[in-house]
């Protein structure tokens, strides 16, 4: 019987909230945080609503953080006030953290220092400040959050798109189970860029409304920036420091959908492998799931194929499902990690988070999502489901401990 | 536990796609300033309607992901699982460069759906219908390594799984220029077999693909056993380091405390040789060793250029003679040690044994 | 309209990526997607990328991007019923 592995500490930052206590109230209170563009520079701004941090750079900064430059990406930034939250709920010393892991996803990196940079560069190859480019790829963010936090044991940064930090997640939850380490602070971080805007647009998949998951008239997602971190630790650890316990991560599946490079097949293959793969890791069936936290986006395709997979596995009896995309808009690459902070608050409240925006029954399903908060008796176990392009899908089961 | 290593294909600089004996002769440059891949005949492995859309690096990655299937003989693996430092960065560059030139409008999103680091991993599963595990890491000079540790986790779970796992990095005009003015280059045209003559700073950039095949059970026609692994993050000094390598082999449990030879990740920079030059003088003295990045350059996962080499060296039992640094080399090779770092931060380490 | 559907046929071979075929190859009135060329979404949306930047035509709804981009001739088609002024 492999080892439990318990999440001690949670943290976040995200567009309802830069830290547990407010995003946990604007979650109660049915507080969106998908508006109008405010800090980002784009052509887009009045035009399409996005989930963002009103937080300046420099304001984050000011947020005591001890050796930050003012030229680090705006990822790395959210990336350690997310994480040091997570940190200090742990209680983790130096020591713990000098040989602990830290397993991180982003899916652009530091990609808003490198338009900076690039604008200038397409055209003079020799002019632009070289330092806004050297934070480019998905490492930089995660040895600056190290750095910052002195994590020193093991590093490791995945991307496989919007499903990047569920992986993450996965990948410390075994590493645990396998002794490899003791403690991992595992999740992710994404910050809004003029790419994913302009990507997701030339995919014409962007709502110019607040996103509407599971809704028959939905029309596309809102993106959203955020980062979320867990601290993971081993059933012996937590025992002899006599932690507190947050949750459980008890199951987990990684399935690929292979039916095409953007679209989600028909029939939610790949979703129904990983929900499937990730109720056997947890010795679970299906009818122990208290709440499905769905990746839902809110696109025409995602959510049907979402859907007709969870109708698929869960047969007749579906489990309370909804998006919380529509709180804190897509966060890309910190989205499964976001959702999984949130899984482990829902567990400790008792409760289901409302899909905001929803109206009006999908025709193809048979389930409509939680539209209001809600407390319920006797909550066991959450899955949260994260997919994305390359057919990359994911979920994670937490638990009551 | 070992991992055992049932083929492996290559993409690099040197004539080594498919190659199943080490090249006789290494492939030279003269005065270039990167070493850029030898490219194989696409269409015998990926369809033209779906090559249409890929980049350089989206081909050669999944050429040689496939062409290692092939070889193999296994037609949908346990897991397919990719390292990239920096990704697919032609499209990257491409759908930036849309964003200033149409001012925001009327993009193609074709550059932007490939520009993702998971196209490649993605794009393979795609092409064979695979619906099993599949991921992709990103961590400078630590991404393949981060690949191959998940393989030898989930082997070490299940040994009789079959992984598939490589590493893809390119080097495109845009990013040459970038990490030149990052001081990361010789500032002076280079032969790449005198890569470690010229004594200067920089270092001579590259690319490559590497595809393997990984078990956790023995077979007959194994290249090689994966004993072991590690990556360790900025050390202190070369002291530290030379204290890893040794607790390392320590831990490997080699009976005669010393491998038969080391094969080095020098890129002929002076300002990070020198943690390779501390242990040839000190620890690792007297044992034979070799180095590879006159090969297929330096690049954030050009360990997995070594280790194809290196899988074939104790396949083979052959020490080809353009590896630079060779002298008194061993006749027989049991235990091969892989020593690489990238720029002093991103270290790691690999043993091998011979099956 | 023989004219437009050549132009078309070259701009779609451009856009696409579809080096390998010459224009003669592609039947103007032979369906685009699944069947004919092949095609799938993400070509639809480079194609509806061509008709604004080259054409200045944006498709209104998915059911009128479905019946325009159904094959070159209704594309042209679109094209002419739209351009006249």
């Amino acid at each position: 019987m492999p080892d439990s592995v318990f999440v001690t500490g949670v943290g976040i930052i995200s567009a309802i909230g830069s830290d547990v206590e407010s995003v946990w109230s604007s979650l109660k209170e049915g507080r969106t945080g998908i508006g109008p563009m405010k800090l980002i520079d784009s052509a887009y701004k009045g035009e399409l609503p996005v989930a963002e941090i009103y937080a300046s750079n420099k304001e984050l900064l000011g947020t005591a953080l001890p050796r930050v430059k003012n030229y680090y990406s705006r990822t790395a930034l959210l990336g350690m006030i997310a994480a040091r939250q997570a940190i200090v709920q742990s209680g983790a010393g130096s020591e713990s953290l000098e040989n602990a892991g830290l397993i991180s996803a982003n899916t652009v990196g530091g990609m808003d220092r490198t338009e900076i940079f690039y604008k200038g560069f397409m055209s003079d190859k020799s002019s632009g400040r070289i330092r806004e480019a050297a934070g480019h790829d998905c490492g930089d963010s995660t040895e600056k959050i190290a750095d910052n936090l002195g994590i020193r044991g093991y590093l490791s940064t995945i991307n496989t798109a919007c499903s990047s930090s569920a992986n993450a997640i996965m990948l410390g939850a075994r590493m645990i189970r396998q002794g490899k380490l003791k403690m991992a602070i595992t999740g992710g971080v994404d910050c809004l860029t003029k790419f994913t805007i302009n990507g997701f647009n030339s995919l014409m998949i962007l709502d110019r409304e607040q996103c509407r998951p599971f809704d028959e008239n939905r029309n596309g997602l809102n993106l959203g920036e955020a980062a979320a971190y867990l601290v993971l630790e081993s059933a012996e650890e937590v025992r002899r420091q006599g932690k507190r316990i947050l949750g459980e991560i008890s199951g987990y599946g990684n399935a690929c959908d292979a039916y095409h490079q953007t679209a989600s097949s028909p029939e939610g293959h790949g979703a129904f492998l990983s929900m499937k793969q990730a109720l056997e890791t947890a010795g679970l069936g299906p009818s122990d799931i208290s709440y499905i936290n769905t990746h839902g986006t809110g696109t025409k395709n995602n959510d049907l194929s979402e859907g007709v997979a969870i109708e698929r596995l869960f047969q007749d009896v579906i489990p309370p499902c909804s998006s919380t995309k529509s709180f804190t808009g897509h966060t890309l690459g910190a989205a499964a990690a976001v959702e999984a902070v949130l899984s482990i608050l829902a567990l400790q409240n008792n409760c289901i988070y409302p899909n905001l925006n929803f109206s009006v029954q999908m025709h193809e399903l048979h389930f409509a999502p939680v539209t209001g908060f809600k407390t319920v008796q006797g909550m066991r176990h959450i899955m949260s489901n994260s997919f994305g392009f390359g057919g990359n899908n994911s979920s994670l089961i937490f638990s009551k401990h | 536990m070992a991992v055992y290593i049932k083929e492996a294909t290559a993409i690099s600089p040197q004539n080594t796609f498919g190659a199943k004996v080490l090249p006789e002769e290494p492939a030279t440059y003269t005065d270039v300033n990167m070493l850029r891949c030898i490219e194989p005949v696409y269409r015998d492995f990926i369809d033209p309607m779906v090559a249409r859309r890929m980049s350089r690096i989206v081909k050669m990655g999944v050429c040689c992901a496939l062409r290692c299937l092939r070889d193999s003989g296994i037609e949908v693996p346990d897991a397919i699982i990719a390292g990239t430092g920096l990704g697919c960065l032609e499209d990257t560059e491409k759908f930036l460069g849309s964003i200033y030139a149409n001012e925001e409008k009327l993009l193609n999103p074709t550059p932007f759906i490939q520009s993702t680091h998971n196209t490649v991993a993605g794009a393979v599963a795609l092409a064979i219908k695979c619906h099993n595990y599949n991921a992709t890491y990103t961590h400078r000079g630590f991404s393949f390594e981060n690949a191959l540790e998940d393989a030898l986790l989930q082997l070490a779970e299940n040994p009789g799984l079959r992984m598939l796992t490589g590493g893809f990095d390119e080097v495109t005009p845009g990013s040459y220029e970038i990490t030149r003015r990052m001081g990361l280059w010789k500032n002076h045209p280079v032969s790449n077999l005198s890569l470690e003559q010229y004594h200067t700073r920089g270092s001579l950039p590259g690319e490559g693909v590497a595809f393997f095949m990984l078990g956790g059970r023995k077979d007959a026609g194994d290249w090689a056993a994966i004993r072991s692994i590690q990556t360790f993050y900025k050390p202190a000094s070369e002291a530290e380091v030379a204290q890893r390598i040794s607790n390392f082999m320590a831990d490997c449990g080699l009976k005669t405390g010393k491998p038969d030879l080391v094969i080095f990740g020098k890129n002929g920079d002076v300002t990070g040789d020198r943690y390779y030059e501390y242990v040839i003088s000190g620890l690792l003295k007297n044992i034979p060793h070799v180095s590879y990045k006159h090969l297929c350059g330096e690049y954030d996962t050009s360990a997995s250029f070594a280790l194809w080499l290196a899988a074939l060296m104790i396949k083979e039992q052959r020490i080809p003679s353009y590896l630079e640094g060779g002298k008194n080399l061993p006749r027989e090779l049991n235990h091969v040690l892989i020593y690489n770092h990238l720029r002093g931060v991103n270290h790691s380490l690999y043993f091998l044994e011979r099956c | 309209m023989e004219q437009l559907i050549a132009k078309l046929k070259s701009e779609i071979i451009e856009v696409l990526n579809l080096s390998e075929l010459s224009p003669d190859e592609i039947d103007e009135n032979a369906p685009l997607f699944v069947e004919g060329l092949g095609l799938d979404s993400i070509d639809a949306l480079e194609l509806i990328v061509l008709l604004e930047k080259n054409y200045g035509l944006k498709l209104g709804t998915a059911e009128e991007g479905k019946k325009v981009l159904r094959s070159v001739r209704s594309m042209a088609e679109f094209i002419r019923e739209n351009n006249k002024g």
